[in-house]
């Protein structure tokens, strides 16, 4: 029989604002909108089921059996014996899911934080995402020095009034 | 019904194959960006084939695999590196060397327009599992054919030396793209039961794509000779060119001379 405990489940969420992303160490597993759902399946002793499922946010993300694992032993810190982690591609984790807060914080380390919407998901040639904004002087006078950065979820771009080259994470 | 791990298998060893090839250009790429790029691109590749063939891992006709995994769980990584190159079912393309700069765009950029139509339609496989990947995967491609595209046309349109090298890039790598649409066995049965996109549908949107990019390039060349060149396949029932053996020792090695071992 499965019952929902909803004070554990509130417990496991704020535990999992505590697990970090190991590339981005500022954004938590949720500020990223990767933790799709908690669940505990009660067995009726101490040993109740945690079931947290996770999305990629890129297929090939290496820092996903990291994540995975770090949640793991937040948890096991936390005296839950019984965890299982769940992953799920569907739906496909896009960077609208991110949190505000998340972006915010992002911004503080130095990374520009995406823009809405899905601009970059078309093929169009030659084309740049919509004006991205210089973490550190503001500016929206930036170029894109490549589509790819230094981590999947990252291009790489310079703010042409400070000169500063900056990570945009890109919206995806 | 082994049509269908026949195909995870397919889809798998393409997304491998040319991940593996691409992550040879780590540290060597010709700007410290690019290197970054292909990089990046073939971790899309490589992580596309992990969830290939941890689906494949699950169905029916992975069992002819168990004798070869010591501890006789299969895997993705039984799958990838306990199989012979007549195992292996990419196409061809994929597995060609690195040749030049020019080259490898080009053989991203033909298998990336492949990728991008195919996927597009196999989002909507009714084959859950085949459609969740696919639609995650789409984002990256879209990625991969716009940088891809991109490098071709600054390539092509470039240098006289750079024009002339991706003309070479193209009369090495054009007979092996006809493969891409030729189908096998389980693509014919899987599109009758629509978990597989039905190739002769997604040509005309490849060709018209590619078509369009090659004469930005300036690389369109004869396209009525091109369009009636003869096309090298086998890839898909096994038979590969050379090329893949020597992948496959130096990325099965440890595996091999270390049966089991984890690291």
């Amino acid at each position: 029989m499965k019952t929902i405990a909803p004070i554990q489940v509130e417990q496991v969420w704020d535990l999992l604002n505590e697990v970090y992303d190991p590339e981005v160490p500022v954004l938590s597993v949720i500020d990223l909108g990767i933790v799709r759902n908690v669940e505990v399946i009660s067995t009726g002793d101490e040993n109740d089921e945690i079931v947290v499922t996770i999305t990629p946010t890129y297929t090939g993300c290496p820092a996903m059996d990291v994540i995975s694992m770090n949640i793991r032993l937040r948890l096991l810190e936390h005296g839950y014996k019984n965890i299982r982690i769940k992953s799920v591609l569907s739906p496909a984790w896009t960077t609208d899911w991110m949190s505000e807060a998340g972006k915010q914080k992002l911004k503080a380390y130095g990374i520009a934080p995406p823009n809405p919407g899905q601009q970059v998901c078309h093929p169009d040639l030659f084309a740049e995402d919509e004006s991205v904004q210089c973490p550190r002087c503001n500016s929206f006078h930036t170029t894109m020095i490549s589509r790819f950065g230094s981590t999947a979820c990252k291009a790489l771009y310079k703010c042409n009034d400070c000169h500063e080259p900056f990570d945009y994470f890109k919206c995806h | 019904m082994q049509s269908l791990f026949k195909y995870a298998l397919h889809l798998a060893d393409n997304a491998l194959i040319l991940g593996h090839r691409n992550s040879e250009w780590t540290g060597h790429g010709p700007i410290l960006e690019q290197d970054i790029a292909i990089s990046n691109i073939a971790l899309d590749l490589i992580g596309q084939a992990r969830n290939f063939y941890q689906y494949a891992a699950l169905l029916e006709g992975a069992e002819a695999f168990r004798d070869r995994e010591p501890g006789n769980e299969i895997t993705e990584d039984t799958l990838a590196y306990l199989r012979d190159s007549h195992e292996y079912r990419n196409c061809l393309l994929v597995e060609q060397p690195n040749g030049d700069w020019g080259k490898t765009v080009l053989r991203q950029f033909f298998f990336s327009a492949y990728q991008f139509y195919l996927y597009g339609q196999l989002q909507n496989s009714k084959d859950e599992t085949l459609a969740a990947i696919a639609a995650k995967a789409l984002k990256e491609v879209t990625y991969h054919l716009r940088w891809s595209a991109e490098w071709v046309i600054r390539l092509g349109d470039g240098t006289d030396e750079s024009h002339s090298r991706m003309q070479m890039a193209m009369e090495d790598l054009w007979k092996f793209t006809g493969e891409l649409f030729t189908p096998s066995e389980f693509e014919i049965q899987l599109a009758k039961e629509a978990i597989a996109p039905d190739l002769s549908l997604l040509k005309p949107q490849w060709n018209e794509k590619v078509n369009s990019i090659l004469s930005e390039a300036t690389l369109e060349g004869d396209t009525d000779k091109r369009s009636k060149a003869w096309m090298q396949t086998g890839g898909k029932e096994g038979r590969h060119t050379e090329h893949l053996g020597f992948i496959l020792a130096e990325m099965q090695y440890l595996q091999r001379a270390y049966p089991g071992s984890e690291w």
